[in-house]
C-alpha cells in the first residue's frame, strides 16, 4: 500500500509494513525528550512512586532551557531538580542551559530520519524537519513512555503542503508559515502536515526547522520533511547518523486528505498580529504600528542563519532611539559561531542587547517580557494573549529580516523598503 | 467494556475552558468539576449521573492541554464522550486517566435525556427506547486496558503489582 512519510514512520516504530489513518497502534518510541518545565519535575514523582527506571537513558534527552537562567529561588531548584534527575537517573544526553531543545537536538546530532521522536514540548514537531515523526506529549503520556519506551497513537491523516516557486529576497520560511497560519487555520488536529515542493527542496536546514516548528501553530501534530541532500549533509556535518537515511521520503502515490498549494514567488513579508497566527496579513498592512521592543529569539527564530538574515539589515544602522532589540541566541553554539563570524559584532555595533540562550521571553518566564500596553514584534512563533508578559501587551510576529528592519525605523517595516532607502541614500 | 447511561448533547467547540473554567483552577478537584459545563448548560454538574454519556459535535476539548478537562468530566462520573471530533491533546489525556472517547457524529440522532449503551470493545452504540444502533470504531484491546484499569498511571502501577 502507497504510504505517506507519516504512515511509513509509524508502521516502522509499530512493527508492521503498512499503518492506515484512523488506526490506533502502539509505537516504541525512539527519542524522548523532556524539558526543565514539563520533564524531570514532573516524571520523578511518578518514577518513584512506582519504582520505576528510564526504560533506556540513552534514548532519553533533557534540556533546561525554559527556566533558565534561574531568576528566583523556585527556578533555581527546578533547575537543580533537572541536574540531579539527569544524574540519578543516567541520562548523558542532558543539556543544562546550553540552549532550546528543539534546536539543540539537531546541532547535537541527535535526530535520525525515521525517528518516532516524542516531546514534552509542544514544538516537538520541529523535528520533523530531518525526516522524523515528533509530536508533542502531555506528562502523563511522557511519564508512561520513560517507563516504557511505548505510547499509543492513532494514525493520523497526513495534509499535503506543496510550495513551488522561488523566494523572493527577504522573505523566508517563516513568512511561508504565518501565510499558512492564515490560509489552513490553527485547528489541523490529528493531522500530520508533510510540507514538499521546490520551495522546500531549496530551503536550508535552517530554514525547514522553521516549517516543523510552526507546524504546531497549524494546529497539526507533526511536520514532516521528506529526506534528501541537503539533510544528509547536515547529519553528516553534526556527526548524526545518516544511514539509509534517503528511504525516508513519501511514496509518490500516497494518499493525502488534503493538499494546499503555494506560490512562493508571490509572497512578500508577513506580519501575525495580535493575538494569534493565523491573524497574519502583508507587512504594509501594518505601517504605522509602532515598536517599543524587537525580540530576535526562541526556538524557531534565533539560530545561526536568523542572527545572520539580522545581521544583514542592521549592518551600519542603528536601533530607533525609543526602540529597543534584544537577541535571545537559540543555543550557546549558536552564540559561539555569530561570535566567531562577527555576527554578534554587528548586531551589538547597532545597539541590540545581548540575552542568555533560553526560551526568555518566548515563554513569559525570563528576561524581556513586556509591560501594559507594549508593543513587541518578535521572531517567536506563538503570541497568545498575555504570553510574552502583560495580558495587555501587544506581541506582532515575523522574520528576522522584519524584525531587523522595523527595529532600525521604530514602527512595522518591510525589509525590502529599508534597504532600498538605505541604497538610495548612500 | 459496557457503558449505560443517559445523553447529554451539547455542540462544536466545547473548550477546555467551559470543560475546567481557569476561575475555578484553584479549587479542588471536587469542587472544580462542579463547574465543568457550567456555561453551557448550568444544570450539569448538578443533575449528571455515573455513567451518563456526553455527545457533542466537533473539536472537543480544544483549548489548553490541562488534564483537568478530562479530570472533571470523569469526576461527575461520565461514562463516556462521544464526539464528531477531538482536539488531540483532550483525547490523549481523556484516555490516560480513564475517560473513554470514540469519535462519532451523534449530534442529529440522539436527544437529551436518551438512555444509550456502548460496547467500547465490540463498536457498538445502541438507544435502549427504539433499538436504534450505530457501528463505533472498535477500541483496540490495549485502550481498553488502559480505560478498565482507570487510567495510564494505574495501569503501570497494577503491571508493576503495586
Ligand atoms: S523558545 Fe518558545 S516556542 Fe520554543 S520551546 Fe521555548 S517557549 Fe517553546
Amino acid at each position: 500500500m502507497a504510504q505517506t512519510l507519516t504512515q511509513k514512520i509509524i508502521a516502522r516504530a509499530c512493527g508492521r509494513p503498512s499503518v492506515s489513518p484512523g488506526e490506533i497502534v502502539t509505537v516504541k518510541v525512539d527519542l524522548l525528550m523532556g524539558q526543565d518545565a514539563s520533564g524531570p519535575r514532573r516524571w520523578r514523582p511518578r518514577l518513584e512512586e512506582l519504582g520505576a527506571k528510564l526504560w533506556d537513558p540513552s534514548k532519553v534527552v533533557v534540556v533546561s532551557d525554559h527556566y533558565v537562567p534561574a531568576v528566583d529561588a523556585q527556578s533555581a531548584e527546578i533547575l537543580s531538580i533537572s541536574r540531579r534527575f539527569a544524574r540519578d537517573y543516567g541520562v548523558q544526553n542532558f543539556f543544562d542551559m546550553q540552549g532550546i531543545s528543539h534546536a539543540i537536538m539537531p546541532e547535537r546530532g541527535l535526530l535520525r530520519p525515521g525517528m518516532f521522536v516524542a516531546g514534552g514540548d509542544s514544538h516537538t514537531p520541529t523535528a520533523g524537519a530531518y525526516g522524523c515523526y515528533a509530536a508533542g506529549f502531555g506528562a502523563t503520556d511522557t511519564t508512561a513512555i520513560a517507563i516504557t519506551g511505548e505510547t499509543w497513537t492513532t494514525v493520523p491523516e497526513t495534509i499535503k503542503v506543496q510550495i513551488d516557486g522561488e523566494l523572493g529576497p527577504d522573505i523566508t520560511a517563516k513568512d511561508v508559515m504565518l501565510w499558512l497560519c492564515r490560509e489552513m487555520g490553527m485547528e489541523n488536529s490529528f493531522k500530520s502536515v508533510e510540507f514538499t515542493g521546490s520551495t522546500v527542496r531549496a530551503m536550508s536546514m535552517s530554514e525547514r526547522l522553521v516549517m516543523s516548528n510552526m507546524a504546531a501553530e497549524l494546529g497539526a501534530e507533526a511536520g514532516i520533511i521528506a529526506v534528501d541532500d541537503i539533510t544528509i549533509d547536515a547529519l553528516k556535518s553534526t556527526g548524526g547518523d545518516y544511514e539509509g537515511a534517503e528511504a525516508w521520503v513519501a511514496d509518490p502515490d500516497a494518499r493525502y486528505c488534503e493538499t494546499v498549494t503555494l506560490d512562493a514567488s508571490r509572497l512578500g513579508p508577513q506580519v501575525a498580529a495580535p493575538h494569534a497566527p493565523e491573524n497574519t496579513d502583508d507587512v504594509g498592512k501594518f505601517g504605522t504600528v509602532k515598536v517599543d521592543q524587537c525580540y530576535i529569539g526562541a526556538c524557531v527564530g534565533a539560530k545561526l542563519e536568523d542572527l545572520q538574515m539580522a545581521a544583514s539589515i542592521l549592518r551600519g544602522q542603528r536601533v530607533a532611539p525609543d526602540t529597543r532589540l534584544l537577541v535571545a541566541p537559540a543555543t550557546v553554539r549558536v552564540t559561539e559561531k555569530a561570535a566567531a563570524d562577527g555576527t554578534l559584532a554587528t548586531l551589538t555595533a547597532a545597539g541590540a542587547i545581548l540575552l542568555p540562550s533560553g526560551c526568555g521571553a518566548c515563554a513569559g518566564m525570563g528576561a524581556g517580557i513586556i509591560s501594559e500596553g507594549e508593543v513587541c514584534l518578535s521572531t517567536t512563533n506563538r503570541n497568545f494573549q498575555g504570553r510574552m508578559g502583560h495580558k495587555d501587551a501587544s506581541v506582532y510576529l515575523a522574520s528576522p529580516y522584519t524584525v531587523a528592519a522595523s527595529a532600525v525605523t521604530g514602527q512595522i517595516t518591510d525589509p525590502r523598503e529599508l534597504r532600498a532607502s538605505t541604497r538610495s541614500a548612500a | 467494556m459496557i457503558i449505560a447511561g443517559r445523553a447529554w448533547v451539547f455542540g462544536d467547540k466545547i473548550d477546555t475552558d467551559v470543560l475546567a473554567p481557569g476561575y475555578a483552577m484553584k479549587l479542588p478537584p471536587e469542587g472544580l468539576a462542579q463547574h465543568c459545563l457550567e456555561a453551557v448548560d448550568p444544570n450539569f454538574a448538578k443533575s449528571v449521573q455515573p455513567g451518563d454519556i456526553v455527545v457533542a459535535g466537533a473539536n472537543f476539548g480544544l483549548g489548553s492541554s490541562r488534564e483537568q478537562a478530562a479530570i472533571s468530566l470523569a469526576t461527575l462520573g461520565v461514562g463516556a464522550v462521544l464526539a464528531k471530533s477531538f482536539a488531540r491533546i483532550f483525547y490523549r489525556n481523556a484516555i490516560n486517566i480513564g475517560l473513554p472517547v470514540v469519535t462519532i457524529d451523534l449530534t442529529q440522532e440522539i436527544a437529551a435525556g436518551d438512555l444509550l449503551k456502548l460496547n467500547l470493545a465490540a463498536g457498538s452504540m445502541t438507544r435502549l427506547k427504539d433499538g436504534y444502533h450505530r457501528d463505533l470504531q472498535p477500541m483496540p484491546p490495549h485502550i481498553i486496558d488502559i480505560l478498565e484499569a482507570g487510567g495510564l498511571m494505574a495501569q503501570l502501577k497494577r503491571k508493576r503489582g503495586l
